[in-house]
């Protein structure tokens, strides 16, 4: 490119001839050179703007087409790619705490029609209704030849039942993949399992939904594919389980009861070894529940965590360990129970109008089940630290264990708590909660004294709670527990080589308008073993439950609860891998009485 | 020279474009036999599914204990009580019989060649 000159001499010289002023052409030179690099540098600006337009469309372009395919496109499993598991159920199975299991899936079909596509409905229909006893050739024609496209016959199918319906041969007969829920076990674990149901579905898969239990507490984690189809691990013991159950079963049945349950909880970590309440169902074919009457009739019903009873005299302990631990009384201090005790226009009795009294020690107060004992007790202790004691061992709130049913489950109290609550709560009345609650607290209770939560899920290390009772108190508690089996009301509940202690509760039910029935009890023995090392905690309450081998009908929980609980701890402990504690036999000692 | 370096060039496209063409199919190939592989783990996996849930359904305790209980005669198992747990020092173990030392001992062998 060719530079003028800012001072061309040809026009300078032009210039001082006529007399201009030179350096006017220099400035102008200077500005017309000045507009010229001011062009070109806006040109190459210009164009750099475009090229950098063009290619950020471009780039937008491309990101937006490969959106827009990805969203229209099929979603499709990333096939080069070499995956680890992968999932291959929708739903995880679940195990008790040796790996068995006791909910899984299996493979199945679903029924439906097309009635456009059959060919002879008439047939079709006669054939379903002798290959399903349930349904009705007529409402099965009725439905083929009336206005519907679409319709499900059956959720569920044998391989023999789709067979069958191959064999029918109708092209209008169609089916659906289903990945049913299992329940191997059946009735075994039925309260703890709860049951599941298909929700949408579709015509190539269904979702698999919990309705109760651990399956709908769950639910979010045993569909959540991130968990890449690990099992979720409970605490139960599937042999154990199965013992109990047998045992309370027939227990239940000798004892007349309408209902029984039994929980039964490791001491140390709140893990529940053992949930039973009876009579129950089959989780594989869940029955309605009922619409009407008392809910608690329903085998559905989970007596051990939804029944919220009054547990009687089992609560005198916690008076008692509570008077202990605020340096009230000591095991062996002389109590009054004098009987029958007035308080305003109450009066407080002891079981078949008796008197224990005029003074118990602390230990006799539990070992005879005095009431009033425990009234005068609770009344030093005062309402407020009462109140506050039971809130700690979680008999004021629902029980947080791992169940949809729990939350539901609140125990029931009186608002005000005035002085004659505290002196019905001392002995276990005028409070209602459940066994499941019971076993918690006995357990926070009497493992040393500090807090353990009830779980249904396998705990590897528990962190110890927070402190209840003092060990001092906690071993002084269990040692009169033990006294009451060894020399109290609970006699029936020794098993050799055990070591069980415990505390029996007998409460009248409450009638539904008021007062309370005096031939329908609520038997419960609250139970721990063995008492030397305390290892597990066994709750077994009964329903309406009287002993009748004798004239008159027995109705406390030594003759009922008791035999029945000592049973199942026979079967039990064995199954939990303790040891039987060898009894010291008392050798009479030779003396040498003549040569 | 220039030719030569054209003729080349050409030649190592069509070279590639061989290579790639049969990268291409054996890829496809490769993906389709992944497919059916996946398809295959898929039916194992779905197979042991159900012997697990058999297994489970055949050991389910009812069933145990009403096989013990028909077989009683043969098997006679009762269930697990207190008394069948002891300790290690109560287990008979077999004495062992202590090494005869009476006789003359010969302390005399070949060496290994």
């Amino acid at each position: 490119m060719m530079r003028t000159p800012l001072r061309p001499l040809a026009r300078i010289l032009k210039a001082r001839e006529t007399g201009e002023n030179p350096d006017a052409i220099e400035a102008e030179n200077l500005r017309l050179r000045h507009e010229e690099m001011r062009d070109r540098s806006r040109f190459q600006a210009e164009g750099r703007l475009l090229v950098l337009s063009v290619f950020f469309f471009c780039a937008f372009a491309v990101v937006g087409a490969r959106m827009g395919l990805l969203a229209a496109s099929e979603a499709e499993e990333p096939r080069a790619q070499t995956s680890g598991a992968g999932i291959f159920a929708q739903r995880a199975d679940i195990t008790d705490r040796n790996g068995r299991i006791l909910a899984t899936n299996m493979t199945t079909d679903a029924l439906y029609a097309q009635p456009p596509h059959m060919i002879d409905k008439a047939h079709a229909a006669r054939e379903l209704a002798k290959i399903f006893p349930e349904l009705v050739e007529k409402d099965l024609l009725d439905d083929f030849t009336g206005k519907r496209k679409f319709l499900w016959i059956r959720k569920k199918l044998s391989p023999e039942q789709k067979q069958a319906v191959h064999d029918i041969g109708d092209p209008g007969l169609l089916f659906g993949p289903r990945e049913m829920r299992l329940y191997p076990n059946g009735k075994l674990a039925a309260h703890i399992l709860g049951g599941a149901r298909f929700g949408r579905e579709g015509v190539h898969s269904a979702e698999v939904i919990g309705v109760a239990g651990v399956e709908s507490a769950f639910d979010d984690y045993l569909r959540d594919p991130a968990q890449d189809g690990r099992p979720l691990q409970l605490s139960i013991d599937l042999t154990v389980q199965s013992a109990i159950r047998r045992v309370l079963n027939g227990g239940m049945r000798l004892m007349n009861a309408k209902g029984a349950a039994a929980v039964l909880m490791n001491i140390h970590t709140g893990e529940v070894v053992s949930l039973v309440s009876l009579p129950d169902f089959d989780p594989n074919d869940r029955p309605r529940p009922l619409l009407k009457g008392d809910p608690a009739d329903s085998p559905l019903f989970n007596r051990a965590v939804q029944g919220v009873y009054e547990l009687g005299s089992t609560f005198k302990i916690f008076t008692v360990a509570q008077s202990m631990e605020l340096g009230i009384t000591s095991a062996n201090t002389m109590v009054d129970a004098n009987a029958p005790m007035k308080w305003g226009r109450f009066t407080i009795r002891e079981f078949q109008n008796k008197n224990y009294g005029p003074k118990l020690s602390v230990t006799d107060v539990i070992v005879k089940s005095s009431n009033v004992g425990t009234a005068k007790m609770a009344m030093e202790i005062g309402g407020t630290r009462q109140k506050e004691f039971l809130r700690r061992l979680g008999f004021l709130d629902p029980t947080p264990v791992e169940l949809v049913e729990a939350p539901g489950a609140a125990p029931l109290y009186p608002a005000n708590w005035s002085e004659i609550t505290t002196i019905t709560a001392s002995y276990g009345h005028g409070i209602a909660a459940s066994p499941l609650h019971l076993a918690a607290a006995y357990s926070s209770l009497l493992n040393g004294g500090t807090m353990v939560k009830p779980t249904l899920l396998k705990r590897d290390r528990v962190e110890l709670g927070e402190r209840i009772v003092s060990e001092r108190v906690s071993a002084a508690a269990v040692d009169m527990l033990r006294q009451v089996v060894t020399r109290g009301t609970a006699s029936f509940g020794a098993v050799p080589g055990y070591e069980v202690a415990g505390k029996t509760g007998t409460a009248n039910k409450p009638k539904g308008n008021g007062g309370y029935y005096q031939d329908k009890n609520i038997n419960t023995f609250a139970s721990v073993f063995p008492a030397s090392d305390p290892q597990y905690v066994l709750i077994l309450t009964m329903d309406e439950a009287s002993d009748t081998s004798s004239d008159q009908p027995r109705r406390t929980a030594g003759w009922t609860a008791v035999p029945v609980a000592a049973e199942v701890i026979r079967r039990a402990a064995p199954l939990l891998g303790i040891r039987p504690i060898v009894e010291k036999v008392e050798v009479p000692e030779l003396t040498l009485t003549s040569n | 020279m220039r030719n030569i370096f054209f003729i080349l060039s050409a030649l190592s496209v069509m070279g590639l474009a061989f290579w790639a063409y049969h990268e291409n199919y054996k890829t496809q190939q490769a993906l389709k036999d992944v497919d059916k592989l996946q398809r295959d783990i898929g039916i194992r996996r779905e197979a042991i599914a159900v012997l697990r849930a058999e297994w489970a359904y055949l050991n389910r305790p009812d069933r145990l204990l009403d096989l013990a209980a028909l077989n009683f005669d043969r098997l006679g198992l009762l269930p697990l009580n207190p008394e069948q747990l002891g300790r290690v020092d109560q287990i008979p173990y077999p004495i062992v019989p202590e090494l005869d030392l009476t006789g003359t001992v010969t302390v005399q062998g070949d060496l290994e060649p």
